[in-house]
């Protein structure tokens, strides 16, 4: 990207993310750090990152209906489209970002070795999937809405539904894991997760709307969820820190 | 400054590894291999380490449900995408913690010294990114080598008020091959993370 400016990454800002420790959410309590972060201006093994080119991706790989069962049958679910865009904090779109997803299938169930909610498994859903975005930062993802699920935190704790997005942009600085949520959820207000972010502006951003311009008729519905990543300045004299 | 906020983490969950190590979960046949599961893909330049360790919470207990991340130069001290870099090296691991004893462990060399932006060069080192359930915005830390001497004129060691702590980010090795370097989440050990 030629046009990437070559400076450090602006620092990341705490107040946009959720607190390592909220005590509501019971397994942060003993897997926070209580000592302060250590800050220091983004090098060489901050900026730099690993790139992951089309050559990995198979023809169904952002195609969670379908990229898991045999030939010709789909997920059982509400079929859902999930779209978006991912730009830099500066608003400069993020080619080439590769994008991770897993979740639940329609039911509330995962297919993981520790899960044991009663919900069934689908044979049709593997429930994970990934996609690299194009030279305008977009993304476009095929699946089924997951269901909302009960969890061992609090002796009622129901996860609101959610999609899990790791993204991988041109920096390891920029490496972020998240959780998209869906417009219209009440379990969202109620759930320690989603609560440990104190801003209610940060939470609004994961939670995707429906978006009908790009819903399929007699198909699937479209959500869409745009993610912003930490960007670069640009130039490295912004980067200099007091006292250096 | 800031046009748009970074988008807030969430915590990658206990299922982490249905997304980002299928296979290793026992999710074939979606995508060929997992990704980060080899660094070295050839030929590799330099010397051959193993890095290995376990997480610790606060209580001590290892974390069985982590996934930990490493990104680090090729042995000449070159990231993989920029000129000269090792062909057989691609800098990336990716590892799900034992489902038994929560080890990690990655196959890799032993990095070159790197530049520091303001000058002068910084010790190797290898980037490491920690998510698990009870995480929730992925931590960021390093781990290098004992007794390298580039460490005494490393500046980011030199910025630690704490010296008792530079210990932290130490792997240590007995024989030079395996290097082991626990995490600790919390308490007198507690690893330094950073926020860069």
């Amino acid at each position: 990207m030629s046009d990437v400016p070559k400076g450090g990454y602006a620092a990341r800002q705490p107040g946009h993310h959720p607190v390592a420790l909220y005590p509501p959410y019971r397994t942060s309590v003993k897997r926070s750090p209580q000592a302060a972060p250590l800050s220091f201006p983004t090098t060489m093994s901050e900026e730099t990152g690993p790139v992951f080119g089309h050559d990995i991706l198979g023809p169904l790989d952002a195609d969670l209906l379908h990229n898991f069962g045999p030939q010709d049958r789909s997920a059982i679910g509400p079929r859902i489209l999930v779209h978006g865009r991912v730009a830099d904090q500066f608003d400069r779109p993020v080619a080439g970002a590769l994008l991770e997803v897993w979740q639940a299938n329609a039911g509330g169930r995962y297919r993981h070795a520790r899960e044991g909610y009663i919900a069934p498994l689908d044979p049709n859903f593997g429930g994970c999937g990934r996609v690299i975005t194009d030279a305008e930062g977009r993304y476009e993802l095929r699946t089924v809405l997951p269901g909302p699920y009960p969890w061992p935190n609090g002796p009622n704790d129901w996860r609101p539904a959610h999609i899990h997005f790791s993204v991988f942009g041109h920096g390891f600085a920029q490496r972020l894991i998240t959780q998209m949520y869906f417009e219209g959820d009440p379990l969202i207000p109620l759930c320690p997760i989603v609560r440990s972010i104190q801003d209610e502006d940060a939470v609004s951003r994961l939670i995707a709307p429906l978006d009908m311009t790009r819903s399929l008729p007699m198909d699937a519905r479209a959500y869409r969820f745009d993610i912003t990543l930490r960007g670069r300045r640009q130039t490295i004299f912004e980067n200099r820190m007091e006292g250096l | 400054m800031t046009d748009r906020p970074e988008t807030a983490s969430q915590t990658a969950g206990p299922y982490v590894h249905i997304g980002c190590t299928p296979n290793a979960a026992g999710i074939t046949g979606v995508f060929p291999t997992d990704l980060g599961a080899r660094m070295i893909t050839g030929e590799v330049a330099g010397k051959r380490i193993t890095l290995t360790g376990q997480i610790f919470d606060g209580t001590g207990t290892p974390l069985r449900d982590a996934m930990i991340e490493a990104w680090q130069a090729d042995a000449g001290g070159r990231f993989a995408g920029q000129d000269g870099a090792d062909p057989h090296f691609t800098g990336f691991g990716r590892c799900a913690c034992d489902a038994t004893d929560g080890s990690y462990r990655f196959e890799t060399v032993l990095p070159g010294a790197v530049p520091w932006p303001q000058g002068g060069t910084q010790a190797p080192h290898i980037t490491l990114w920690i998510v698990a359930r009870g995480i929730n915005l992925g931590l960021h830390t390093r781990a290098y080598f004992d007794g390298q001497p580039q460490n005494a004129k490393d500046p980011l060691l030199a910025r630690i008020e704490h010296k008792s702590r530079v210990q932290t980010l130490m792997a240590k090795s007995e024989d030079g091959l395996t290097y082991h370097f626990n995490i600790h989440l919390q308490g007198v050990e507690e690893t330094i993370f950073f926020d860069a």
